[in-house]
């Protein structure tokens, strides 16, 4: 650890918790219906528990956990899109999140969508224009390029997304699931990448369900349960620790 | 581990908090450093919502023509009264295009945030971009509306005139208070999802108060009625905006000056407060 404390951090956790509010129907929703209480059956769900680290340059982070255990709300709340309900995310960078529901502009076409994207991350249209090339090369869609991202395949998107947020060069990358629909040339060939960036200084955060791309790609793993971190530490040992438990 | 103070250590980094909201300056600056966010997303999506029909930019023509038809046809030709002006087509066709204008602003504004939610989800930006991206939208969509327009005033023997040139500022005052309305509404529907379904009321009744197939003046003059209902009338922004076009492009109408204070009084304080309101709100538009 005392290793540890002389470098610098990127991204630090501090007692962060999410909460979500929803329209429960059913069971949830018995209690006493009444307009001046404004909200009628609202379920508030806890979504993270106070959950601290801090994070190094260089580092990469695998993060695991079973579904609804917090993992993406973690992802988005570092990512300044989701607001803490306590708590908060300190960050050298704004990060970037690259999540798998994230469709952009479905109307759209996949060359359309590499100009906004780049836009909207604060490229200049004279460095969309120059990365364009790259962009689409990397995705491997060129033949599909000119068509509305809504007839893309899941692992089509996910591709065009991956290779429009690599355009720019990202201090804080969080991947979250992004890789999972690609096939096994694109996942080879963005883990890759991740590794150069990772090597570039930047920290990288892997939300993945595949323990062999945890393994591959990060030096240190996260384990997420019911909205709190239940471990954290080496990847080989998380992992072990945490396919145990199933 | 658990006796780490992470607040502390961040400071010491000194690493600013994710998603803090900029100041009302920085915040402005960044917007415009991404002003090509905005208007390519405009453009896109007008060619996108084109694209999928036959008559493509024809339709932003032909819908709001038609409809100043079916009001002519009722109120010019079936009901008629003298509360019409004289030229009532170049009168109904210019309130119809500048309403139209307006109420789209409106009603896009409101759902450009709950519209794109993938969007925000996953590219942070100044969300203020998406508002403003709608208005850019229906100022595009304007002009071959005015195209148009032109074409009827000369088909109604209105000959161009030096105060035709009066339209760029009216229409900058009309997109600045757009603007502000479409920021306030934006805000509003991700409060309260439910104001999306008031929208077309308030529309509604701004397009019966704005006097587009009637002539505020004729129908409130003073014998029939007190004098504050024309008052008050003429304190509505949109008919004033409304009113200040047909008297620029209209020989038959004036240019009354009380309209030039309503319309760049409401579209300043509009606009201003419709900035500071959205800001304000910039962390919580992700939780939508």
């Amino acid at each position: 650890m005392d290793a540890l404390e002389t470098r610098r951090p990127t991204v630090v956790v501090d007692g962060l918790e999410v909460e979500y509010r929803s329209f429960a129907s059913g069971k949830a929703a018995a209690d006493r219906p009444s307009l001046l209480r404004r909200q009628r059956g609202v379920r508030v769900v806890h979504a993270l528990k106070g959950v601290s680290f801090r994070v190094d340059e260089g580092e990469s982070i695998g993060v695991i956990g079973h579904n609804g255990s917090g993992k993406s709300t973690l992802m988005r709340a570092i990512a300044g899109l989701q607001s803490p309900a306590a708590g908060a995310v300190y960050a050298s960078a704004r990060p970037a999140l690259l999540g798998v529901n994230a469709a952009l502009i479905p109307d759209l076409s996949g060359d359309k969508n590499i100009t906004l994207g780049g836009l909207a991350l604060g490229l200049t249209p004279e460095e969309v224009e120059a990365a364009r090339e790259e962009i689409v090369e990397f995705s491997g869609l060129a033949e599909f390029i000119d068509l509305p991202m809504k007839t893309y395949s899941s692992g089509m998107q996910a591709r065009l997304r991956f290779s429009i947020a690599m355009a720019r060069h990202h201090q804080i990358l969080l991947v979250d699931e992004a890789l999972a629909v690609g096939d096994k040339e694109f996942r080879a060939k963005s883990e890759q990448r991740i590794r150069d960036m990772r090597d570039q200084a930047s920290t990288v955060f892997l939300v993945s369900h595949s323990m062999s791309s945890i393994r591959d790609t990060c030096t240190r793993v996260l384990w997420i349960d019911h909205g709190e971190l239940r471990m954290d530490g080496e990847p080989k040992a998380v992992v072990k620790a945490y396919n145990a438990s199933r | 581990m658990a006796d780490i103070d992470y607040r502390a250590v961040a400071i010491e980094a000194g690493l600013p908090r994710v998603g803090a909201r900029p100041s009302l300056w920085r915040y402005l600056v960044d917007l415009w450093h991404r002003r090509r966010f905005a208007t390519t997303l405009a453009r896109y999506r007008l060619e996108a919502t084109l694209s999928e029909q036959r008559l493509g930019i024809a339709w932003v023509v032909i819908s709001p023509l038609l409809q100043a038809a079916v009001y002519g046809t009722v109120f010019g030709i079936i009901m008629t009264s003298d509360s019409r002006p004289d030229n009532f087509v170049p009168f109904l066709v210019t309130g119809f295009f500048l309403f139209t204008f307006f109420s789209q602003s409106f009603s896009q504004g409101a759902k450009a945030l709950t519209g794109n939610v993938s969007l925000v989800r996953s590219l942070h930006f100044p969300r203020m971009l998406l508002p403003v991206s709608a208005v850019l939208k229906e100022l595009y969509t304007l002009a071959p509306m005015l195209v148009v327009l032109v074409a009827i005033l000369i088909g109604f023997g209105e000959l161009p005139t030096l105060n035709w040139l009066l339209m760029v500022p009216i229409l900058a005052l009309m997109t600045m208070f757009n603007l502000g309305v479409a920021l306030i509404a934006a805000r509003l529907t991700v409060h309260l999802r439910d104001i999306g379904q008031l929208i077309p009321i308030i529309t509604r009744i701004l397009f019966y108060a704005s006097g587009i197939f009637y002539s505020i003046d004729l129908v409130l003059a003073p014998p029939a009625h007190p004098a504050w209902m024309l008052q008050v009338a003429q304190f509505n922004p949109v008919h004033a905006f409304i009113e200040l076009g047909r008297g620029a492009l209209q020989t038959t109408q004036e240019l009354e000056p009380l309209l030039w204070v309503v319309a760049s009084g409401s579209a300043l304080v509009t606009l201003v407060f419709g900035v500071v309101f959205f800001w304000r709100a910039e962390e919580r538009y992700g939780r939508a």
